[in-house]
């Protein structure tokens, strides 16, 4: 009876202590949290992928409750539509950066741009461009290794055997820019979605003059200034022999796509053109 | 027993077929590519543009900073353009061409081939000499010579070491230099002791060449505080850590300057270019390329001027092989495959090197056995294994204390390992991203 | 001429290579091989087999079947386990018993941490270990060299050196009349001894050694520093007490110390990287190893001592790194010529 006593006891006596020093830890230790953060936390999109430039949703949702103004914060992932969200349970006011998705600037597929040697060393972008400027003439364009497609955490790249290119699927990509750092030719770069997916962009990174350019690869942006004389909203600046869309100030005319010499400008996700065709239905008849 | 380093080391085949190949001079190209950058530090500045007249050793472009170097035309004729062609680094950067016409040299320029003994510059003036004169280390590194004379406040320079250890496979052209020019090279020497203000001189050779140890020897007898230090085969002794430590024993810290220990090195092809600089008032601008390769006609060492094309050196030495699979700007361990044939030759080339198909591809890479040999052949005592696996998943932090930076590239590691694994391509790659991280820091703490 | 290979220097190989290496062990393996042959004959060849063709079929089924990846066999590093696993086993031992080695051996051993280069202890040793254990009555039969070599399931058994004494020991018996009982040091040297195929010879597992260090393919750190260290832990407890224990030349000749220090501690991807690294790891594979034969119950304890300072290996990688250039003192001695 005794034995059965004493055990009680110690366990009663033990399990006593512990209540004790746990009730004195947890006040003692007690670290105050927002319960703002948690909230915020909700409303992210928990998919940790570090866009937003803080190690995962939770810290951003700490930066988010502590910061005074927020406008210049952005979660890439769910873009404006989540920062107004977040700005309305923090009484905050949210930016109104648009939704993002990455695209490729480069169209040096192997048609385009003739292969001049061959790269035998680490199947790596950045060991190759620290080496020198690629199997081809253009020293700007996709060097093929796809460190891209395996710093996409998402799936949301692939390389294209036939092109040698890298392609993003849009559906995938959430926009958390990690292609962009892994890119050592800075050729994928992260643009607004635009209304009903549609983009126009320079599909080139090529700096050198024009016919170097051309000569290396025939559909290179070759600074020949067509598509900033004739954009009507100002929406291109040329630089270093390359043109740049601003995709804030496109209004999608595509007016530059048709005006391209080589094609290096592309159109993405708009329906065909109707007006080439009935040009060439007249041809035809004619 | 030799001297040598203490740490790992390898010893690649030889194959120094042209070594008994006297320079040859090489005719002058009808256009000729300068590039503005041949050297560590910040480019040139062009002087000249397009339809102007210049002579040869004219300077053309000059040393825009303390770091950098003036560059001269090697060539008499008129100036083309100024274009980005593609040079031994691979990309596209500028290079003025120069359309050759006859060979018209500079006035005060002494051509003649009487070696001229009695140095009579002081030490300021063969510095600031050798500046203008446009000098870089021509042992394949190219950093500008001027500097390394300069020793940083407060400390001094003991002795001066000349690295005459040629220990890449195939290069010859130090080789040559030591036996047919010995006499300038040492001429070279002394200006340089006058300019470190030392007392003492050690030339290291490698055993390999015991006809340039003996010649060497032989005429630097009366010459005082000059020696010859015959040194054990044993690649990367060129290395400037390697080849101090193998002569004098001492270890130069990590991160830190040879002149942290009192040496200072430069190549034995560097002291002949400052005899010239000096006693016969002639800049830099040609230089002893050796062309080799097995399958190579007629291996040889060129006099060569900056500028000329690679494939007019191939053609001298019998053509491209129908077999050639690689083309490297330097030597096997440390050159750089060129793209094309077309790259200038530079201040920095050292050697021209044509592999045959069957020696150019890599063998497949396989996963790493854990053997050590790379920890064991590394001559900085590193793991580069280790730094492989950090540079491949992008920790940088650790790199850095694993020492990426100590690292010189000399590419034992990537020889030596039995899987095939690129070790090197990814400790360079460490190297760069952990440097830069470095450099950034410094810059925010200022 | 097509087009021209650009890659990163260097632009040269060694010609080095995972299959160069582990056929050199092969190879230097023959000779210990040759030596059961000699001493156990149809026993030896029987086992030796076996085990090297279960090793191979488990890691192709497991690399083609499991991982789908291409089949690594021709590599010869199952080839190696296959062998080595043989070399400590007794001749004796049933098909079934070497099958099921050879299994845990590549299956545990190897293959469940990524194959090779990946795993953390020596897989012949997983396998040894695994079946001292589980079978220990047929593990620790020895048949009795020479006399048995026609014979395999029904060899005459003995005992091995190591057992002799250990049971001596424990029943009382002073050393000097164990001694008496134990083959020669003449006879250790050659291998008349019991023990298991590869351990007994010691003479051809010295050629052996020489065979890897001449080659290159390991180097002296490992098998020195464990060989050595055994000499001297050992020699100072036998000038402590010479009726308890025994000679450091007894301890080097019996049992599977040589083997072991040469061929399973110097395992590339379960020994560390470091120089100084290897001399710590060797020298707790000497010390452990005697400290086991003299106080542990088992009479062996090399087999033991290797598993458990594989265990340290990471630990020793972390900690012990290479000696960098330039961590000698700045200042050195004045130039003096």
């Amino acid at each position: 009876m005794n034995v059965v006593l004493l055990t009680i006891l110690t366990l009663v006596g033990l399990g006593v202590i512990s209540a004790v020093v746990l009730y004195m830890a947890s006040k003692k230790f007690y670290v105050f949290e927002d319960t703002r953060i948690d909230v915020v936390e909700e409303i992210l999109p928990a998919t940790n992928c570090g866009g937003c430039g803080f190690p995962g949703c939770r810290a951003f949702a700490e930066a988010l409750v502590k910061a005074d103004d927020i406008s210049s914060m952005n979660c890439p992932v769910g873009s404006s539509a989540t920062m107004a969200k977040v700005a309305e349970a923090l009484g905050k006011v949210a930016g109104n950066a648009k939704p993002q998705v990455a695209v490729v600037r480069c169209n040096g597929t192997c048609e385009h741009r003739l292969k001049l040697n061959n790269y035998d060393g680490a199947i790596s972008c950045a060991v190759a461009a620290a080496l020198y400027g690629g199997e081809t003439g253009c020293s700007y364009g996709c060097l093929g290794c796809g460190d891209c497609v395996e710093a996409c955490k998402y799936d949301a790249m692939y390389m294209d055997e036939e092109t040698g290119l890298p392609v993003i699927i849009e559906d995938k990509c959430i926009a958390c820019g990690k292609c962009v750092e892994a890119c050592p030719k800075n050729i994928i770069e992260m643009r607004n979605i635009g209304p009903k997916s549609r983009r126009i962009f320079v599909s080139c990174v090529n700096k050198d003059k024009g016919p170097v350019a051309k000569k290396s690869c025939e559909v290179a942006c070759i600074g020949c200034n067509k598509c900033f004389k004739i954009c009507p909203h100002d929406a291109i600046t040329m630089a270093d022999n390359l043109a740049y869309i601003d995709d804030d100030a496109c209004k999608l005319c595509r007016k530059c796509v048709e005006v391209c010499p080589t094609f290096s400008i592309h159109e993405l996700n708009f329906p065909p053109r109707k007006k080439k065709a009935e040009e060439e239905a007249a041809a035809v008849e004619s | 027993m030799l001297k040598t380093f203490s740490l790992g080391g390898i010893h690649p085949e030889e194959n120094k077929l042209s070594a008994d190949c006297e320079i040859e001079v090489l005719p002058l190209s009808p256009v000729v590519k300068v590039p503005i950058s041949q050297h560590i530090g910040a480019p040139a500045q062009a002087l000249v543009k397009k339809g102007d007249i210049v002579k040869t050793g004219q300077v053309i472009a000059k040393s825009s900073g303390f770091v950098s170097a003036n560059i001269h035309s090697p060539v008499s004729g008129t100036v083309e353009k100024l274009e980005e062609v593609i040079d031994s680094s691979g990309y596209r950067r500028t290079a003025i061409i120069i359309k050759s016409e006859g060979d018209e040299w500079e006035e005060g320029i002494d051509r003649s081939p009487e070696i001229k003994r009695e140095i009579s510059s002081g030490k300021e003036e063969i510095i600031k000499r050798i500046a203008e004169a446009g000098i870089v280390g021509l042992g394949g590194a190219t950093f500008p010579s001027h500097v390394k004379l300069s020793p940083p406040p407060g400390q001094k320079c003991e002795l001066l070491i000349i690295n005459g250890v040629e220990c890449e496979p195939y290069l010859t052209g130090d080789h040559r230099l030591m036996l047919e020019k010995g006499e300038e090279v040492l001429i070279g020497v002394q200006l340089l002791m006058k300019a470190l203000d030392v007392k003492r001189a050690i030339i290291g050779i490698e055993n390999n060449k015991p006809d340039a140890i003996k010649h060497i020897t032989n005429l630097s007898k009366d010459i005082e505080g000059i020696s010859v230090q015959p040194l054990k085969v044993q690649y990367p002794q060129g290395g400037e850590k390697q080849l101090i430590e193998a002569c004098i024993g001492r270890q130069v810290p990590s991160g830190k300057l040879p002149i942290e220990v009192g040496a200072v090195v430069h190549n034995v092809g560097t002291s002949y270019a400052i005899y010239e600089a000096i006693q016969k008032n002639k800049p830099l601008i040609e230089r002893v390329v050796t062309v080799t390769g097995k399958s190579v006609k007629k291996p040889g060492n060129y006099l060569t001027r900056i500028g000329t094309p690679v494939s007019d050196l191939i053609e001298a030495a019998g053509g491209l092989p129908e077999d050639t699979g690689k083309v490297i700007s330097g030597g096997p361990m440390m050159g750089k495959a060129l793209s094309t044939v077309d790259v200038p030759v530079a201040k920095g080339t050292s050697g021209v090197l044509i592999m045959p198909d069957e020696l150019s591809s890599r063998k497949p890479v396989q996963d790493c056995i854990r053997c050590a040999k790379c920890v064991s052949v590394c001559s900085m005592g590193l793991s580069p294994y280790l730094l492989m696996a950090l540079s491949e998943r992008a920790i940088w932090d650790s790199a850095e204390e694993e020492k990426v930076l100590d690292c010189i590239e000399c590419g034992s590691c990537s020889y030596i390992c039995p899987s095939s694994r690129p070790l090197l391509d990814y400790i360079r790659l460490g190297k760069s991203k952990v440097g830069q991280i470095v450099r950034s820091r410094t810059t925010q703490q200022q | 001429m097509e087009k021209l290979i650009v890659s990163p220097s260097p632009h040269v190989h060694s010609g080095d290579s995972v299959k160069k290496n582990m056929y050199g062990v092969i190879i230097a393996l023959l000779p210990a091989l040759a030596a059961s042959f000699w001493f156990f004959g149809l026993g030896a060849l029987i086992v030796t087999l076996t085990s090297i063709a279960a090793c191979l079929l488990f890691e192709h089924l497991i690399q083609v079947y499991l991982f789908k990846r291409p089949s690594t066999i021709s590599d010869g590093s199952a080839i190696v386990t296959g062998l080595l696993l043989a070399m400590n086993l007794p001749s004796n031992l049933p098909l079934g018993i070497i099958i099921i080695g050879a299994a845990v051996a590549i299956g545990i051993g190897k293959m469940s941490f990524g194959g090779l280069g990946q795993n953390p202890f020596n897989p012949a040793l997983v396998g040894r270990v695994f079946l001292l254990i589980s079978f220990p009555a047929q593990m620790t039969s020895w048949p009795t060299p020479i006399i048995s070599r026609t014979a395999y399931l029904d060899a005459t058994t003995g005992a091995t050196p190591l057992s002799v004494v250990k049971g001596g020991l424990i029943s009382g018996t002073p050393l000097s009349e164990l001694m008496a009982q134990i083959p020669s040091y003449k006879d250790m040297l050659i291998g008349t001894m019991g023990g298991s195929l590869g351990e007994v010879a010691a003479i051809a597992l010295l050629l052996g050694l020489a065979y890897l260090l001449i080659k290159k393919i390991i180097t002296w750190h490992i098998p020195v520093s464990v060989v050595g260290s055994v000499i001297i832990l050992a020699g100072i407890m036998h000038l402590a007490d010479p009726e308890v224990y025994p000679s450091p030349t007894f301890h080097v000749l019996s049992g599977g110390l040589l083997l072991g220090a040469f061929f399973m501690a110097t395992d590339y991807s379960s020994s560390p990287m470091a120089n100084k690294g290897m001399l710590t790891y060797g020298v707790g594979i000497g010390v452990l190893t005697v400290l086991i034969r003299t106080f542990g119950s088992y009479p062996e304890g090399v087999s033991f001592a290797i598993l458990i300072m594989n265990s340290f290996t990471p630990l020793i990688n972390k900690y012990i790194k290479p000696k960098r250039f330039g961590e000698k003192p700045a200042i050195q001695k004045a130039y003096k010529n």
